[in-house]
């Protein structure tokens, strides 16, 4: 069994051995995956998500035009932008500008695409330290942890836990009041925030009409991170940009519903340059950096196209079973849950990352919830496609030959009733010494081993339908003119 | 819509080899409904299990069979919601590079019904006069409520048979853990998802669990058999014909 000692396993049982992960999963998904759902069933417009998946999929079809528009706007502004083509690219760029400005203190604002292309440890190679500000990253990066939810990044973690990280972190007696230690990350974050050189945020959703980025929150941080340093870089996703003010308006109404079930955030900001004159805020210098970091091939292939319509609002991750028993550590990317499952793969590797592509069971419900309507479960059997045969366009090795001559020779039984009755004979034979009196099958060996080491398994029937059909349930009927079938070989 | 002169049955391969009963109990409510039956006896499995894998080449070998051997029916009946997805929306999707198979695919899809969307939506059947005692609930494959959207059809055929109280369990749409190659690819995972399932189904009080795809129901008692809860894991074909376990 491949699977059981992978990675992804190893981290899934980790998951599903943590009570408190557990409990808060139930929770998130009692409240969060339900509510969508309803909004979605209750929307006065209900055609606006695919009205707005069908904007997202134009969007994309003119996204070199978007793009150089937006970077016209932001420069007309005042700002600069920069293309990266890839993670190494952005992060090179992000470190320089670091150098040039003498940067010794950086607060973030919560970006998944900052911990894509791992700015964190480029900056920290270079003496400077990194601050998350958004109170969740905050908790999981002074606990030396992770991410384990697009939107509710310590999920994982209660507050008696959290509580005993404070006191060890921070210095503060020990609670579990979240308005207490609430305060106290406050007020760790306000003296970062105060002396910071750089804020790094990410960005949730550029508009090309207007040459601004958009960033939603609920804790004010980012507004902070934005303005109080002198300097602000954002990252952008190449894919995050509508083409109008109402693309963005519907875009960001359907993102806070998804991910929060909010009408509107609490905080929206718009941003596109420096500080002008006579503004009472904002930093000397804005720097806008679109990062590609293998969008350009996702968005070229057609089967794949698609994801980049995500707003990463996080919904599918609230209504998946898989992700609501295993967590999100498993995925071993900061994109967990099924749209994870989907982008990860495509971004770092579908080789490297075959469980995610393989591991889940093809439910739906993600695509129910999806705001911008994403087929994510065709998304993952095209993956498993490829994993099947390999393909060169994406530098995939078949994934199992083993399992590839499996299909092959079963492919042949099937084509032939004759073999694939004499099959099931044979098998029906062959597991005759395992049927316990209970009448179910003693735990088996090798493929089914996984099967019934949990479940019991029941044995092939003594009499097939077929046989059934032939020897007395078929008897006697009018004969239909059916075609008779040719017995031969189909080759796909 | 006036009824045809005959059914063909497709039987998928989980039924025809482990759970012949679910197939014989589809006979019997066809028998006596009086609509005349034919089974093609050279069918063998519709390609899902290589579809999910990812093998479509062998997919579309049995896919192509399959429209081959059934494509001459009037009306195609399944006892499995997954199978007849399979076949109205990928076999289309398998057979797109080829014009001519792609159209016969659409032409066999839109001809082959679950059991439960035949009785209920073909035929406009709600009372077909079975009996059985007790307080059952329904659970929701995923192929059968999201891919076709077939929910209330099996609950209103429930809730006509005589003596059954039909009771909703938590969360009946949620996935049952199964999964195909998923179940012994990830076995931790999928016994954690079907135990979740089964603790909805005993929160019920049911005492019956009713379901439409083998595959679920074969997951579903696995699980509950090792963990000694004594709950009958029925088709709905099987209510519908009088009752008999799985």
């Amino acid at each position: 069994m491949i699977h059981r000692s992978s990675p992804y396993s190893e981290a899934a049982r980790d998951g599903m051995h943590n009570a408190c992960l557990q409990k808060s999963l139930r929770n998130l998904q009692a409240r969060y995956g339900k509510g969508a759902l309803d909004i979605w069933q209750s929307l006065p417009d209900p055609g606006l998500r695919h009205r707005v998946k069908a904007r997202r999929m134009q969007t994309l079809a003119h996204l070199d035009q978007l793009l150089a528009l937006l970077a016209e706007g932001v420069e007309a502004q005042g700002g600069q932008v920069y293309f990266a083509a890839t993670a190494e690219d952005a992060n090179r760029y992000v470190r320089d500008l670091a150098r040039k400005h003498g940067v010794r203190r950086v607060v973030k604002g919560k970006s998944m695409l900052s911990a894509e292309i791992g700015i964190d440890a480029v900056l920290a190679a270079d003496g400077i330290e990194v601050i998350e500000t958004d109170l969740g990253e905050f908790i999981v990066q002074i606990a030396g942890s992770s991410a384990s939810h697009i939107i509710a990044p310590c999920i994982h973690m209660d507050r008696q836990q959290i509580g005993r990280l404070f006191a060890d972190r921070l210095g503060i007696p020990y609670s579990d009041d979240p308005p207490t230690l609430t305060r106290a990350a406050r007020k760790a974050l306000r003296e970062k925030m105060l002396t910071a050189d750089m804020g790094l945020t990410g960005c949730n959703l550029a508009c090309a009409e207007t040459g601004q980025i958009s960033l939603v929150s609920n804790e004010g941080n980012i507004r902070m991170a934005t303005t109080m340093p002198k300097l602000h870089v954002a990252l952008m996703g190449m894919e995050r940009i509508a083409a109008t003010l109402d693309d963005q308006r519907q875009l960001l109404q359907l993102l806070t519903r998804g991910a929060a079930l909010q009408k509107l955030s609490t905080y929206v900001s718009f941003l596109g340059g420096p500080r002008r004159e006579g503004d009472p805020d904002g930093p000397e210098a804005f720097h806008l950096v679109i990062i590609d970091n293998g969008r350009s091939r996702i968005l070229a292939d057609p089967d794949f196209r698609e994801v980049l319509a995500c707003i990463r609002c996080g919904a599918c991750l609230n209504i998946c079973p898989v992700y609501g028993r295993i967590g999100g550590h498993a995925y071993h990317s900061p994109y967990s849950g099924p749209i994870g499952a989907v982008i990860t793969p495509l971004l770092q590797g579908i080789n490297r990352h075959a469980d995610l592509c393989r591991g889940e069971t093809l439910y739906g419900a993600c695509r129910d919830i999806c705001p911008v309507d994403n087929d994510l479960p065709r998304m993952l059997a095209a993956l498993r496609h490829k994993l099947a045969y390999g393909d060169p366009a994406w530098q995939v090795r078949p994934h199992n030959r083993l399992e590839a001559l499996g299909f092959a020779l079963w492919q042949r039984s099937i084509s032939n009733s004759w073999i694939y009755e004499m099959l099931l004979r044979v098998v029906r034979a062959l597991q005759r010494p395992f049927v316990n009196p209970q009448g179910v099958l003693d735990p088996l060996p090798g493929l089914k081993g996984g099967w019934t080491e949990g479940r019991d398994l029941p044995p092939l029937a003594a009499v097939s339908f077929r046989e059934r059909w032939r020897t007395t349930l078929g008897r006697g009927r009018a004969q239909v003119p059916a075609r008779s079938h040719k017995e031969q070989h189909h080759d796909a | 819509m006036s009824r045809p002169t005959t059914v063909t049955l497709f039987i998928q391969c989980l039924v025809d080899a482990l759970f012949p009963e679910v197939g014989e109990a589809m006979v019997r409510i066809f028998d006596r409904l009086a609509i005349p039956l034919t089974y093609p006896e050279n069918q063998t499995c519709c390609g899902q299990p290589a579809y999910t894998c990812g093998y479509r080449h062998e997919a579309a070998s049995a896919a192509r069979r399959f429209i081959d051997l059934f494509e001459q029916a009037e009306v195609i009946v399944c006892p499995s919601g997954s199978c007849v997805a399979m076949v109205r929306h990928h076999y289309p999707e398998l057979l797109k590079h080829d014009p001519v198979m792609h159209q016969r695919a659409l032409a066999v899809g839109s001809k082959t019904f679950e059991l439960s969307e035949y009785l209920a939506d073909v035929l406009g059947l709600t009372d077909l006069g079975a009996t059985f005692p007790g307080a059952a609930t329904y659970h929701d494959s995923c192929h059968l409520a999201r891919t076709l959207g077939i929910r209330e059809q099996p609950r209103r055929l429930l809730r006509h048979v005589r003596q059954l109280q039909l009771v909703e369990m938590a969360n009946s749409d949620t996935c049952c853990g199964f999964g195909g190659a998923f179940s012994t690819n990830y076995p931790e995972i999928s016994v954690a998802l079907v135990d979740d399932k089964i603790d909805h189904i005993v929160e019920s009080g049911a005492e019956t669990v009713v379901g439409c795809d083998a595959g679920c129901l074969m997951n579903i008692r696995g699980r509950m058999t090792r963990r000694g809860i004594d709950i009958r894991v029925m088709h709905l074909a099987q209510v519908l014909a009088g009752g008999e376990r799985v």
